[in-house]
């Protein structure tokens, strides 16, 4: 019995596990690959997840939908509602380079949140959208086994990206600007492509993430959760890699998970809440990677040339 | 090849260049020259589309180029190198040479996603390219280091092979051989000549070694206090009192010459 619980957790964890690392490799093209300092995970996440609830579930009374539309239908049209909304912003924040990118973002993640939070009609405000199911009749098991597969095509995706010459004018541009728009390339233009496809795949992690929870609120998205732990998952995993973005999703969320275990040992009266003291732990791990190893678990390596190592 | 007609650029109080006009002629390897602050870099940086001016035009074969962003003025066979090199100090010295060919197919991400055979195919070909610059320019040992380890002159070596990977029609070297040893440049000057004779480039060149400047360039301008004050060929220059007195300041007899050798 004892076995049978540990494994239904394991399963459970590794769900969320695949979801993460999904959201860990979108931002690994904005920031990992080129350098856009996007604070504003949790947006595209919201909108992802909201878009994927409202597509799929029975119709409702009080907000907008359900729409009642197939599993994969709901993941097509979180990344199709993201589409405009990262363009939009990407347009915007076009010129801002990294601080101010990230003022930026941060501001628009939380505009979406309040928007998710405030306009009923749409979200069912503060109370939610219940009742979302995982497709096919699924149990987690089964469940996980969709995750990892769309954990497989985006890193698929997002690797063949790496290595293409796509990809070799986004590393130019985090490396030198004014010397990629001397080589004939339009910075303007790949920065905004990195921006938005980089959101759409965080969206498509939302989706998952929504069949997966099957309720979701404007909780969900507050900037720990939706922005702050997915920038631990890419740091310590390592930017610029994305097999360390994969990695570094299953590592901080082990060690997430067992802060919990950690905080109700000490006395609450010495910590105070115990979920802030989750975060300071997962500050104090941020800080320990940052020092000694500073490039994360698995350090960028160098893409290979045309022709040289299969993949 | 370029016209600059009565271009100015001011940065508050300082008019940095100040109605300049000259013609860069098709095939020629002309020269602009002048003491620290004279303007130079300002006048490359508006040919070549990093800084906008505030009055004046400039033309490519006739064709005013004046409102066009860098990377379309690229593409319109004008290309530049910078004054400090400016290398993808994270990418290697092949990587740094394959970025440059416009309309590679494998820059559109869905191209590259769909038909990856085809990208990576087109890709080959591209490296083939780079490896031919390199070992024209006899950096070929250096192929896979990072371009942040290279030495100054090898970084400018490397400025100089990114314009071979295109089809470029103009070239602007920016103080090509500042900070470059006697040997390398001497690699770095035949690397230009056979540029212009085997590939037809007009060049304009910014330098401040005389010899470099006497060996490559004719016409060669002057520049002084954002102004264009004379041009012709070297030899009439070193004679010219207002040169002399741009380079060595006023008060300073014939006697001294116009020799200003080395690096300023």
């Amino acid at each position: 019995m004892e076995i049978a619980g540990l494994i239904a957790y394991a399963i459970f964890l590794l769900n969320l596990v695949g979801i993460y690392a999904i959201m860990v490799l979108g931002l690994n093209m904005q920031w990992g690959m080129t350098g856009q300092f996007n604070i504003g995970v949790a947006g595209f996440f919201a909108v992802g997840a909201y878009t994927t609830a409202i597509l799929t579930t029975e119709p409702a009374a009080n907000w907008l939908g359900g729409f009642e539309l197939p599993f994969l239908l709901g993941l097509v049209g979180a990344v199709v509602v993201c589409w405009p909304i990262a363009w939009v912003v990407g347009r915007i924040t076009a010129g801002l380079r990294t601080d101010y990118l990230a003022i930026a973002t941060i501001g628009i993640a939380e505009i979406i949140r309040l928007f998710f939070l405030n306009e009923g009609w749409l979200s069912n405000g503060t109370r939610g959208i219940p009742g979302i199911d995982k497709p096919f009749g699924v149990g987690n098991l089964g469940y996980l086994l969709i995750v990892l597969g769309f954990v497989a095509l985006t890193y698929t995706l997002v690797e063949i990206a790496r290595r293409s010459p796509w990809g070799r004018v986004l590393r130019a541009i985090r490396d030198n600007e004014a010397a990629t728009a001397a080589s004939g390339k339009n910075v303007a233009q790949f920065r905004l492509q990195a921006f938005v496809v980089g959101a759409c795949i965080m969206a498509l992690g939302g989706g998952l993430y929504a069949h997966f929870v099957g309720f979701i609120s404007p909780e969900a998205f507050r900037p720990l959760y939706g922005t702050f732990l997915v920038w631990v998952m890419l740091i310590a995993g390592g930017s610029g890699n994305n097999k360390g973005a994969v990695l570094g999703a299953l590592v901080v969320w082990l060690i997430w998970s067992s802060t919990e275990m950690l905080a109700g040992l000490v006395p609450t009266a010495l910590i105070g809440s115990e979920s802030a003291f989750r975060v300071f732990l997962i500050g104090v791990l941020l800080q320990i990677i940052l020092v000694s190893r500073p490039q994360g678990l698995l350090p960028e390596t160098r893409p290979p040339m045309p022709g040289e190592g299969k993949r | 090849m370029i016209e600059i007609d009565r271009i100015s650029r001011a940065f508050g109080g300082l008019q940095a260049v100040q109605a300049v006009s000259f013609t860069v002629a098709e095939g020629s390897i002309t020269g602009l020259i002048g003491p620290n602050g004279a303007g130079k870099t300002t006048l490359f940086n508006m040919i070549a589309g990093n800084l906008a001016p505030d009055q004046g035009r400039v033309r490519l074969q006739g064709e005013d180029i004046t409102d066009l962003a860098p990377h379309e003025r690229f593409h319109k066979g004008l290309v530049r190198t910078f004054q400090i090199p400016h290398e993808f100090s994270r990418m290697t010295v092949r990587e740094n040479l394959m970025i440059v060919p416009a309309q590679q197919s494998g820059e559109y991400l869905l191209r590259s996603w769909l038909t990856w055979w085809r990208v990576v195919r087109e890709d080959r070909a591209i490296l083939e390219q780079a490896d031919e610059v390199l070992d024209f320019l006899e950096i070929g040992h250096l192929r896979d280091e990072l371009a942040g380890n290279l030495s100054g002159g090898q970084k400018k070596l490397l400025d100089l092979g990114r314009t071979m990977m295109t089809d470029a029609k103009a070239v602007l070297l920016d103080e090509p051989g500042a900070g470059v040893n006697r040997t390398l440049l001497g690699k770095l000057a035949e690397a230009i000549e056979r540029l212009h004779q085997e590939r037809g480039y007009t060049f304009c060149v910014i330098e401040h070694d005389m010899d470099l400047i006497a060996r490559l360039c004719d016409p060669v301008m002057v520049m002084a206090n954002g102004a264009l004050i004379a041009s012709g060929d070297m030899a009439s220059l070193r004679d010219n009192a207002e040169v002399r007195e741009a380079y060595l300041g006023t008060g300073v007899s014939g006697q001294a010459g116009g020799q200003s050798n080395g690096t300023a």
